[in-house]
């Protein structure tokens, strides 16, 4: 039970952390001149809750994430994109996780890069324009770049969480 | 020593993406290169045509949307650019000038996309630019 309370506290507070992540990167300029060219500072939550609780509570805190924000700084059309950009990434960095295969910072890079990659195929299906796949390069190396940044921060983070913070969930994988 | 693969795999990984970043950017440039002539502006909103006007021919068209929202576009000098626009990110007005084939400019809000469309398909007497 008192593990219960721990894990409701913790996500309470990465989502917190989350709301505020993704409310800085609004204020940062970014005049790149290219829709979709983001730092994904919000995706450094999700990586440590994904490496910390698990899958099932990193998924909710993600969709959690988007809706509060969406309603609070963003409208209808920006909360389906970042919700097309958060599931295929979400889906690539528990895959990527899963295969063992790469590190945090692995992880992280293929996360960044389709979290573009939704976005911009949701756009093509909006706008019902295929054209905008010339932005794809740029997307491909503005994901790859800010994954590196957020992974390299992640690894930093999710060591000093894990001595503070430890799941039973987190055990059983140690387990296998 | 695990960490050590991990961090190869890594280093593989980015490396592939821009490698595959770089021959998609160069294979878009080769293809716009050889399908840019007889250029035309095509604007369309919310998937439709919206109208369509020749690159080489300056002039500003306000493209109107329902409750007063609005893009301005302007064709000068052979470059079709967004100059201003409701739209609360303004990306479409910040995003440089575009002249070749198939670039775009888009304003997601207002779902109008600007892009440049050659008449026809390079062929033998598409020299003669």
């Amino acid at each position: 039970m008192n593990r219960k309370s721990t894990t409701v506290a913790y996500l309470g507070m990465l989502t917190a952390l989350a709301m505020i992540l993704s409310y800085v990167e609004s204020l940062i300029p970014m005049s790149v001149g290219i829709p979709g060219v983001k730092i994904g500072l919000a995706n450094l939550v999700v990586m440590v809750a994904l490496y910390t609780v698990g899958i099932k509570w990193a998924f909710a805190l993600s969709m959690v994430r988007i809706i509060l924000v969406g309603f609070t700084f963003g409208s209808m059309s920006s909360m389906m994109y970042s919700f097309a950009g958060g599931m295929l990434s979400f889906l690539v960095m528990v895959i990527a996780k899963k295969t063992g295969f790469f590190s945090v910072r692995g992880v992280s890079i293929l996360g960044g890069v389709f979290h573009n990659v939704g976005q911009i195929a949701l756009a093509i299906c909006l706008v019902e324009n295929v054209k905008l796949v010339f932005y794809f390069p740029v997307l491909l190396v503005s994901g790859t770049a800010a994954g590196v940044a957020i992974g390299i921060l992640a690894t930093m983070i999710i060591v000093r969480v894990k001595k503070v913070y430890r799941n039973d969930e987190d055990k059983m994988d140690g387990a296998k | 020593m695990e960490q050590k693969g991990k961090l190869k795999n890594d280093l593989i990984l980015v490396t592939v993406l821009l490698l595959v970043a770089v021959i998609t950017f160069f294979a878009m440039k080769v293809y716009q290169k050889q399908t840019t002539n007889h250029a035309m502006v095509v604007v369309s909103v919310d998937g439709k045509e919206w109208g369509r006007y020749p690159l080489n021919k300056n002039c500003k068209k306000v493209i109107s949307l329902s409750d007063g929202q609005y893009n301005e576009l302007t064709i000068k000098d052979g470059y079709a650019d967004m100059t201003d626009a409701t739209c609360p990110d303004k990306i479409c007005v910040h995003h440089k000038k575009i002249s070749k084939n198939g670039e775009t400019l888009v304003c997601l809000p207002h779902k109008v996309v600007v892009e440049i469309e050659s008449e026809e398909e390079s062929n033998v007497d598409g020299s003669t630019n």
